[in-house]
C-alpha cells in the first residue's frame, strides 16, 4: 500500500519560504519533514507526518522546477509555466542567489574552475554547509562571472541588471567576481581574522578607484580589470625608499610631528624604516599578476603584522600614516609632486585603519591614481606641490576619508587586539 | 469561400538550443491550415529569433473554420538532416467566427512538444474576415456561442431556453492504428491530438447547427467528454441547453455587478426566459443495430435507482396526481412532453423558472464494447480520418442507441416522480478493457409552465401573487402527491410556509438555488466505496458488474444519508455519483453538499442498536457509539452553525394549516426539549434512522462515519458553486488541481479493507489540501471536484480540482474595511450615510432572527418538492436486499421549526451583502476557477469556450522526477497554455474551469509513462467592481453597534 504519484498544482504556484529555504539549504525531503515538525508547523493543524511529507516533496518538485528558470532570471519575469507574483519572484531570485559568508569566505579569489568545484566536499565538510547547497553557491559565482565577463560598463550594475539581484547582493557578487579575476590570495592563515564582507568593501574600493572603469568614464568601461597604468605609476614611489637621503629626511619629518603624541613613539621610530619600505615595494610590485594576488597576504605580513607586535593600537597606526603622508609632501626634492602628494596622502593615512588596512590602502591609492591620470594631463602640475595636498575630486576624497574614519572608529577598536 | 483566416507569425523567445555545436538555433515556422501550408523564412542562430512575417491568408469554408485548428509548426533548420521539429501550437480560432467574442488573438504562446513539454515561447497574430452566409443548407453553425457555465452567463439574459442539444462523433484512436507500430510517439501523440481537435470542432458545429434550428443562439452548460475506447475507437460527444441569449447592456450591468458578488449568477435572468417548445433533437434516430445486441447487458436503473427515484414502474404518476396539480401540470406537460428529452444541463436558474424539485434520478448501462468494423480510412477527405456524416458505419449509430436508452431510461423516472423535466442533467462513462459503464443524472424538477409559453412575462407577476408560495422553500414542495407517491415516502408540512408538503431529505444534482432559504453552512458530505469484483472478461464481466451495481448505489446511498444526517443537516445539492469500474473492482464516489434547508423537517439522530440486547457489556460499547454519533451530531451543528430554535411553530400571517398538520405541529414542539433525539411524529414510526452494529455492513458505515475528520477550524468546502452562509468573499482565489495515485500491494484485501484504504487516501487528500491553503483560512473550498479512476490493477487513482477562495473572517472586519471606505470616501455626504445606517441595521437586525423566517423574496411561485430518502425503521430489518431498500426508503421527520416574520428586510440584508466589494488589486495575471462568477469582480465579456486537449508521453520518466515529477510537470503545463490562449483572446480569467480527463499510464520498468488532459473553461474579461461602485452595499453588517460611523 503505497501512494505512487502525489501532485498538487495550483494557479499560482504555492511556495513556502520556509520550505524554500531548507531546499536552498541541500536538506534531502526527509530532514526537511523533520526541521518543520520540529519547528511546529503541525501545531494547530490536524496533520499527519505523511501530509506534511507530501507538502514538502511538492514543493521541492516545484522548486527544483524553477531552478532552471532561476538561472537565468530574467527568464523568470517572462516565462509562461508558474505564475508567480513579482513579489514573490524577486524572492525566489534573491534568496537562490544568496550565499552563505563561511562558504564564500572559503572560495574567495580562488580559480572558479571544474578543479575547486570538486574540492567542494571538503569546504562541505569543513564549514558544514550541506554539499548541495555548496554547488549552488558555487555554481551561482560561477554563473554570474560568465555573465559578466564580457560585458562592458560598471561591475555591480550590469550583475544588478542581468541577473535582476538586489543592490546589496549585487555589490557582493561584484566581489566576488572581482577576487575570482585576479584570484586575490585570501585562504593564507593570516588573512582569517578577515570576513568576507572585509573583502567585499575592499574590492568596493578597488572597483571603484583601481579600475579602467574607475579612471576613464568613456564608453570602454571595463571594471573588472586593474588599471595597468596605475600600476606602473605606482613604481615611481620606489624612490622613497632607494635614496637614503629622501628615506632619512621623510623619517624624521614623521618622528617630528609624531613625537609626545603617541605612546609607542619609540617603536614607531625603530621601524619607521622597515614599515615604509615594506609598504613602497608592495605599491612597486603590483605589475605582476603574482604579486597582485598577494596584495592581501603582503599587506598583513609587511605592514600590519609588525605594527601589531610593536602594539600600536588604530589611532597610532592613524597617526602614524597621517604623518607619514603629510610629510611625504613637505619633501621638496621628489619629483612629480602631484604623484606623490596624493598617492602618500591617502595611501599612508588609510593604513591607519587595522581592520580595514587593506581596504584603506587600496582606496587611497585610487584616490591617488586619478590624481595621477589628472596630473598626467598637465592640468594641475603646479597645485601639487603645495602645503595642503588637494585632491582632484574634492568630494570623493571627503566621502572616502570620512568613511574610512567612521570604519576606524566602529570597528578598530574590536579588531585591533591590543586596544583598549 | 466565406470566410478568410489571417496569420503572422511575430517572434520567439527562449527556443531551446537545437545546435550543440553553436548552443543556438535556425528557427523557422510553418503555419498551417486544412491542406494550406506557409513557411517563414529561417531566423539563423538565435534563441530569440524575430520573423515578422507577412500575413498568411487561407481562403476557407466557414465549416472548416469550425472545425480545423491553426497548426503552428516551429522547426530547427538544418542543412544536411531532416529539419527537426521543436513544438507545435494548436489554436482554436472559434472564438473569432463570433461578432461578440474576441476580434484578434494576439500573444505568446507555449511551444508544446508532446515528448519534452514546453519550449520556449511564439508571439502569433490571428485574425478573420467572414461573410455572411445566408445558404439556408450550410453546414456551419458559425456564430453559435458555447458556455461551460452552467448558468445563464453573466452578462446576458436569457431570451429563451430551447432545450436539450447532444451529438456524438466517433473515430478511429490513432493509438490503435497499424501505422502505429512504425512511426514515433511523438507523431502519434500528434496524430491523436489534431484528430481530438477536429473532432471537437465538428462536434461543436454541428451542434451549432442543431442550435440555428430550434432557433437558438448559444449553448450553456455545454459538456463535452471523451472515450477513449481503445481498440473500439475514440467517441467525441456533448450535451448541452440551446438558449436564445441577450446581451444585457448599460442597467443590466449594474444589475450584474451584485449579482458577482452574490456569488449567485441566476438571478440575472429575472426577466423571466420563456423555455421554447421546439423539441429537442437527437441527430441519428436510431434504429439499434447489430452491435446493440451484442451488449451483454443493459442494465438501468430499476433498482439502484428507486433509492433516489422511487419506483420506475409507477410511470403514470403525473396523471393521477391531485386536481390542483394536474391542472398545473397539464399546462406545462404538454408543452414539455413534445420534446424528445426535456432535459436542461444547467444547474441554476432564473428565479421562478424552478417550481419543485423532486430528487435526483439516475439510470446506468453495462456495454460491451465492440470491435472495430471497418478500418475506414481513406474515404474522407484527408484530414478528417473519418467524416461520419458520409460514412455510413454504424457506431455513432450505436452509440447513440446507447445514450438514447438511458435518457429513456431517466425521462420515464421523472415521470414516475411526478415531474416532467430533469435538471441538472450530466453523461458521464467509466471505461475498463471493453467493458463500459454508461451513468447519467439529474434532477427531476418542474418548471414554470407560464415560463414555458412566449410572451407571457405580463403574467407572471400576476400569477406570483395568485400562487403565493413563499419562495425561499417552494422548490422543496412534493410535486407527486401524497396519496399516490411512488414510493413509500413519508411527507411532513413545509416548514416555511406550513401549506404543503416537503419531504424529509432531498438530494438533487442542481446548485442551491439562490433563493432558498438555509439555515448555517454547507458542508462536503462523501461516500465512498470499493467493491472487489472478479476478474473476468467479455459477457461475464459485464454481467458481473451490473450485478454489483445496485448494491454499490446503495451503499453509497446509505453513507451520504448517514453522513449527512451525523451533520446534522437535511439537503444534498450537487450531488455526482461515480462509479469506475477497474479490473479487479468497482469504486463509487459521492459527492455532495450538505445543506440545512429551512423548509424542511430537521434531520433525525442515528441510532444504533445491538442485536443481543442482552449482553450487559455488549450494551455499554453500543452505547458508547451511541455517546459518539450524539456528540458528533452536536459538534457538527455547533461546527455548521445550524442553530435551530424550534420554538414558534405559529405562523404569523400564514394561513393555518389544515387540523391534522396542526397537531402534529403541536407535537413536535413538545418534544422539542430533547435536542438530540429528534422528534418523529410520523406515522408512529422510529424516528431515527437505526444501525444495527451487528451487522457488518452497519459497522462498516458506522466506521466511516465517524473517520471522517471534520475540517479542520477556518476550512469550509462544498462542491457547488456557492457556500449557504458565506457572502464576504475576498478577492485571493486560488484554484488547483491535485492528482494522487494509490498501489494497494495487498493481494488478499477484502471489501472492508479496501474501503478503509480508499476512504483514507480521500480523507488523507482533503487534510493535504487543508494544509496546503492554511494560509488563506479562512477560507472556503468550492467546486471540489473529485474523479476517480481505476488505471490498472491495483491502483486506484484521484483526482481533485477546485478553487479556494478567502472570506473574511468576521463581519467586525467588514464592519471596520467598510468604516474606513467610508472615511476615505470624501464627497458622499454623510447625510446619506446616515440614512444608510439606520436601513442597515433594520436588515440586519432582522437577519438573525432569519433562520426561523421564511423570508419569502419574490421568487419562484410554487411549491417545491423534494426527493427524499430516507430510512428509518432499520429495526425490522429483512434479509432481502430489496425489502431493506423499501424500508429505508422514507421515513418521515417532522420537527417543525420556525415561522416567518419579516421577509422584506431579510431580503434587503441580502441585496445588501451581496453587493459587498472587497479590496483588491487589479494583478495583470489570468486567474482560473471552476465556479462561473469571480468574488468581487464583475464579468464584462465571454470570449468563448477553451476546450483543449493534450498527451504528453516520457522514456525518461526518472530523469524527469518520477511519476509525479513528470505528471506536476504536464499539470503545470496546461495550465500554463490554457492561461496564454486566454490571454491571447485578450481574456484575463477562465470561468468554468474543469479538468474532464485525466487519463495516466506508467511503465517504470520501461522508464515511460504518457498522460492525456482534457480540460475546459470559459474565457472571460472581468474587472474589479471600483471601491465606489460597491461602497454603499458593503455597509450591512450584523452588530448594528459597529456600524456607527466614528
Amino acid at each position: 500500500m503505497s501512494v505512487e504519484l502525489d501532485v498538487f498544482v495550483g494557479n499560482t504556484t504555492i511556495m513556502d519560504q520556509e520550505v524554500y529555504q531548507l531546499w536552498l539549504s541541500g536538506y534531502t525531503v526527509g530532514d526537511a519533514v523533520k526541521v518543520r515538525m520540529d519547528g511546529g508547523v503541525l501545531d494547530g493543524c490536524d496533520a499527519s507526518a505523511e501530509v506534511l511529507r507530501s507538502d514538502t516533496m511538492d514543493q521541492f518538485r516545484t522548486f527544483q522546477m524553477c531552478e532552471r528558470l532561476l538561472h537565468n532570471p530574467a527568464k523568470l519575469a517572462n516565462q509562461l509555466l508558474f505564475q508567480i507574483p513579482p513579489d514573490r519572484q524577486a524572492m525566489l531570485i534573491d534568496r537562490y542567489y544568496a550565499f552563505d559568508d563561511a562558504f564564500v569566505r572559503e572560495v574567495l579569489g580562488k580559480k572558479l574552475s571544474k578543479g575547486t568545484k570538486k574540492d567542494l566536499d571538503d569546504v562541505s565538510s569543513k564549514t558544514g554547509i550541506l554539499l548541495k547547497s555548496c554547488r549552488r553557491q558555487f555554481d551561482n559565482f560561477k554563473r554570474v562571472f560568465k555573465v559578466v565577463e564580457e560585458l562592458k560598463g560598471p561591475l555591480v550594475e550590469n550583475i544588478r541588471q542581468h541577473l535582476l539581484l538586489s543592490d546589496r547582493l549585487a555589490r557582493d557578487y561584484a566581489a566576488i567576481v572581482f577576487f575570482a579575476n585576479h584570484r586575490f590570495e585570501t585562504g593564507k592563515k593570516k588573512l582569517q581574522y578577515l570576513t568576507f564582507q572585509d573583502f567585499a568593501f575592499c574590492a568596493g574600493e578597488l572597483i571603484s578607484h583601481w579600475t579602467v572603469g574607475a579612471m576613464d568614464n568613456q564608453l570602454e568601461d571595463m571594471d573588472v580589470d586593474l588599471d595597468k597604468e596605475f600600476l606602473q605609476d605606482l613604481k615611481e614611489l620606489k624612490v622613497l625608499i632607494t635614496d637614503k637621503d629622501l628615506l632619512d629626511q621623510h623619517k624624521s619629518l614623521v618622528c617630528t610631528a609624531l613625537r609626545s603624541k603617541t605612546k609607542v613613539f619609540a617603536e614607531m621610530e625603530a621601524s619607521f624604516k622597515n614599515l615604509s619600505r615594506g609598504l613602497i615595494n608592495i605599491a612597486a610590485k603590483l605589475t605582476n599578476t603574482k604579486d597582485v594576488r598577494d596584495l592581501f597576504i603582503d599587506l598583513v605580513e609587511k605592514f600590519i603584522e609588525p605594527c601589531r607586535s610593536d602594539r600600536w593600537v588604530t589611532i597610532d597606526v592613524n597617526l602614524y600614516l597621517t604623518h607619514y603622508i603629510n610629510s611625504a609632501h613637505i619633501l621638496d626634492t621628489f619629483k612629480h609632486q602631484a604623484v606623490w602628494n596624493s598617492l602618500w596622502d591617502e595611501l599612508f593615512k588609510m593604513l591607519t585603519d587595522i581592520q580595514h588596512v587593506t581596504v584603506c590602502f587600496l582606496v587611497k591609492m585610487g584616490m591617488v591614481a586619478s590624481g595621477a591620470s589628472a596630473a598626467a594631463e598637465g592640468t594641475r602640475a603646479t597645485a601639487a606641490s603645495s602645503e595642503e595636498p588637494v585632491p582632484v575630486h574634492p568630494t570623493q576624497f571627503t566621502t572616502s576619508i570620512s568613511f574610512s574614519f567612521r570604519d576606524m572608529l566602529n570597528v578598530g577598536c574590536r579588531a585591533w587586539p591590543h586596544s583598549g | 469561400m466565406p470566410g478568410k483566416l489571417k496569420a503572422k507569425i511575430v517572434a520567439g523567445r527562449h527556443l531551446p538550443v537545437m545546435d550543440r555545436a553553436s548552443d543556438l538555433t535556425d528557427a523557422f515556422v510553418e503555419v498551417k491550415f486544412g491542406n494550406t501550408t506557409f513557411k517563414t523564412d529561417v531566423f539563423p542562430k538565435s534563441l530569440n529569433p524575430q520573423w515578422n512575417s507577412e500575413w498568411f491568408k487561407f481562403e476557407v469554408d466557414d465549416e472548416d473554420l469550425q472545425d480545423e485548428p491553426l497548426q503552428i509548426t516551429v522547426l530547427d533548420h538544418d542543412t544536411y538532416s531532416a529539419n527537426d521539429a521543436i513544438g507545435k501550437v494548436y489554436i482554436d480560432i472559434d472564438p473569432l467566427l463570433s461578432s461578440e467574442a474576441a476580434t484578434v488573438i494576439s500573444g505568446w504562446f507555449p511551444i508544446y512538444d508532446t515528448i519534452h513539454g514546453i519550449r520556449g515561447e511564439i508571439n502569433v497574430l490571428v485574425k478573420v474576415d467572414l461573410f455572411n452566409d445566408l445558404n439556408r443548407f450550410r453546414q456551419s453553425s458559425c456564430g453559435v456561442r458555447f458556455f461551460c457555465t452552467t448558468s445563464i452567463p453573466l452578462c446576458y439574459r436569457a431570451v429563451v431556453v430551447h432545450g436539450f442539444v447532444e451529438e456524438l462523433v466517433v473515430n478511429e484512436d490513432p493509438e490503435y492504428q497499424w501505422i502505429d507500430r512504425i512511426r514515433t510517439p511523438r507523431a502519434s501523440n500528434e496524430a491523436r491530438q489534431r484528430l481530438i481537435s477536429l473532432m471537437s470542432g465538428e462536434l461543436q458545429r454541428k451542434i451549432g447547427l442543431k442550435v440555428l434550428e430550434m432557433g437558438g443562439n448559444a449553448v450553456v452548460g455545454y459538456l463535452q467528454c471523451f472515450d477513449l475506447e481503445g481498440e473500439s475507437g475514440l467517441v467525441v460527444r456533448a450535451i448541452g441547453t440551446a438558449c436564445t441569449l441577450e446581451k444585457l447592456s448599460g442597467g443590466g450591468a449594474t444589475n450584474n455587478a451584485q449579482h458577482t458578488a452574490n456569488s449567485s449568477p441566476s438571478k440575472d435572468m429575472k426577466e423571466s426566459p420563456k423555455a421554447c417548445m421546439s423539441g429537442c433533437r437527437s441527430s441519428h434516430s436510431s434504429p439499434v443495430h447489430g452491435a446493440a445486441s451484442r451488449l451483454a447487458q443493459s442494465f438501468s436503473v430499476s433498482y439502484p435507482t428507486l433509492l433516489f427515484s422511487g419506483m420506475g414502474s409507477g410511470g403514470s404518476a403525473g396523471k393521477e396526481a391531485g386536481p390542483l396539480k394536474i391542472l398545473l401540470r397539464q399546462q406545462t406537460q404538454t408543452a414539455l412532453e413534445q420534446r424528445e428529452f426535456p432535459f436542461f444541463t444547467l444547474t441554476s436558474f432564473p428565479q421562478g423558472f424552478l417550481l419543485h424539485v423532486a430528487g435526483v434520478v439516475s439510470a446506468r448501462s453495462v456495454k460491451l464494447l465492440d470491435r472495430i468494423h471497418n478500418p475506414a480510412l481513406g474515404s474522407t477527405r484527408s484530414y478528417k480520418l473519418l467524416d461520419w456524416s458520409s460514412c455510413s458505419a454504424d457506431e455513432p449509430e450505436t452509440r447513440d442507441a446507447w445514450w438514447e436508452e438511458l435518457r429513456q431510461e431517466i425521462k420515464s423516472h421523472a415521470r414516475a416522480l411526478g415531474c416532467h423535466a430533469v435538471v441538472g442533467y450530466s453523461e458521464s462513462t467509466s471505461i475498463c478493457e471493453e467493458v463500459c459503464i454508461l451513468s447519467a443524472s439529474g434532477t427531476a424538477a418542474v418548471l414554470n409552465c407560464r415560463f414555458l409559453q412566449d410572451g407571457c412575462l405580463d403574467v407572471l407577476s400576476e400569477h406570483r401573487c395568485d400562487d403565493s408560495a413563499p419562495p425561499g422553500c417552494g422548490f422543496c414542495h412534493v410535486p407527486y402527491d401524497e396519496l399516490n407517491m411512488p414510493f413509500p415516502a413519508q411527507l411532513s408540512p413545509c416548514c416555511c410556509c406550513h401549506r404543503t408538503k416537503v419531504p424529509d431529505v432531498l438530494f438533487t444534482t442542481i446548485d442551491l438555488p439562490t433563493d432558498a432559504q438555509v439555515t448555517g453552512k454547507g458542508c462536503l458530505i462523501q461516500a465512498r466505496l470499493c467493491r472487489l469484483k472478479k476478474k473476468s472478461q467479455g459477457e461475464g464481466n459485464a454481467t458481473c458488474i451490473s450485478n454489483l451495481l445496485p448494491f454499490l448505489e446503495y451503499e453509497l446511498h446509505t453513507q451520504l444519508l448517514n453522513k449527512l444526517k451525523l451533520c446534522g443537516m437535511n439537503a444534498l445539492f450537487g450531488l455526482c455519483i461515480q462509479i469506475s469500474v477497474g479490473e479487479n473492482m468497482l469504486v463509487g464516489l459521492a459527492s455532495a453538499t450538505g445543506v440545512y434547508l429551512s423548509a424542511l423537517p430537521s434531520p433525525g439522530g442515528i441510532q444504533i442498536a445491538g442485536k443481543t440486547p442482552n449482553d450487559l457489556t455488549y450494551d455499554q460499547h453500543v452505547s458508547s457509539i451511541q455517546r459518539k454519533i450524539n456528540d458528533t451530531i452536536v459538534k457538527n451543528r455547533e461546527l455548521y452553525e445550524i442553530h435551530i430554535t424550534e420554538v414558534a411553530e405559529d405562523v404569523i400571517g400564514s394561513p393555518i394549516p389544515e387540523p391534522r398538520q396542526r397537531s402534529r405541529l403541536f407535537r413536535s414542539h413538545s418534544e422539542s426539549s430533547d435536542e438530540l433525539s429528534e422528534l418523529d411524529l410520523s406515522h408512529g414510526k422510529k424516528d431515527a434512522f437505526v444501525l444495527e452494529i451487528d451487522d457488518t455492513d452497519a459497522v462498516e458505515d458506522l466506521h466511516s462515519l465517524l473517520t471522517d475528520a471534520p475540517t479542520p477550524p477556518g476550512f469550509y468546502s462544498c462542491n457547488t458553486e456557492i457556500m449557504p452562509g458565506i457572502y464576504n468573499w475576498t478577492s485571493a482565489i486560488q484554484m488547483f488541481t491535485s492528482v494522487r495515485v494509490f498501489r494497494l500491494n495487498n493481494a488478499n484485501l477484502t471489501n472492508l479493507g479496501l474501503n478503509k484504504i480508499f476512504n483514507e487516501l480521500c480523507e488523507n487528500l482533503l487534510k493535504s489540501l487543508y494544509f496546503k491553503l492554511r494560509s488563506m483560512v479562512p477560507c472556503c473550498l468550492c467546486r471540489l471536484n473529485f474523479t476517480v479512476a481505476v488505471p490498472e490493477d491495483e491502483l486506484i487513482q484521484v483526482a481533485v480540482t477546485a478553487v479556494a477562495m478567502s472570506f473574511h473572517k468576521d463581519q467586525t472586519q467588514e464592519a471596520n474595511k467598510a468604516a474606513q471606505a467610508h472615511s476615505q470616501m470624501k464627497a458622499i455626504a454623510e447625510t446619506e450615510e446616515q440614512l444608510q445606517f439606520p436601513l442597515e441595521l433594520n436588515a440586519e437586525s432582522a437577519s438573525p432572527l432569519s433562520p426561523k423566517g421564511s423570508g419569502p423574496q419574490d421568487g419562484s411561485n410554487s411549491h417545491g418538492r423534494a426527493p427524499s430518502v430516507d430510512y428509518s425503521s432499520f429495526a425490522d430489518r429483512c434479509s432481502s436486499w430489496i425489502e431493506q431498500l423499501r424500508l429505508r426508503a422514507h421515513t418521515i421527520r417532522r420537527g417543525s421549526i420556525k415561522t416567518s416574520s419579516s421577509p422584506l428586510p431579510e431580503g434587503r440584508s441580502r441585496s445588501l451583502r451581496s453587493t459587498r466589494s472587497f479590496p483588491g488589486s487589479s494583478v495583470s495575471v489570468v486567474k482560473m476557477t471552476p465556479l462561473s462568477f469571480i468574488p468581487g469582480a464583475k464579468i464584462v465579456k465571454y470570449l468563448g469556450i477553451i476546450n483543449m486537449f493534450f498527451i504528453r508521453e516520457t522514456t525518461s520518466l526518472r530523469e524527469e522526477g518520477g511519476v509525479s515529477g513528470f505528471l506536476h510537470a504536464f499539470i503545470a503545463e496546461v495550465f500554463a497554455m490554457v492561461r496564454a490562449h486566454v490571454a491571447a483572446l485578450g481574456g484575463n480569467a477562465v470561468v468554468s474551469y474543469s479538468m474532464k480527463e485525466c487519463v495516466f499510464m506508467e511503465n517504470p520498468n520501461k522508464n515511460q509513462a504518457q498522460c492525456l488532459i482534457n480540460v475546459s473553461g470559459d474565457a472571460v474579461i472581468f474587472t474589479r467592481e471600483s471601491d465606489q461602485e460597491g461602497h454603499l452595499p458593503q455597509t450591512s453588517h450584523p452588530q448594528p453597534t459597529e456600524d456607527t460611523p466614528p
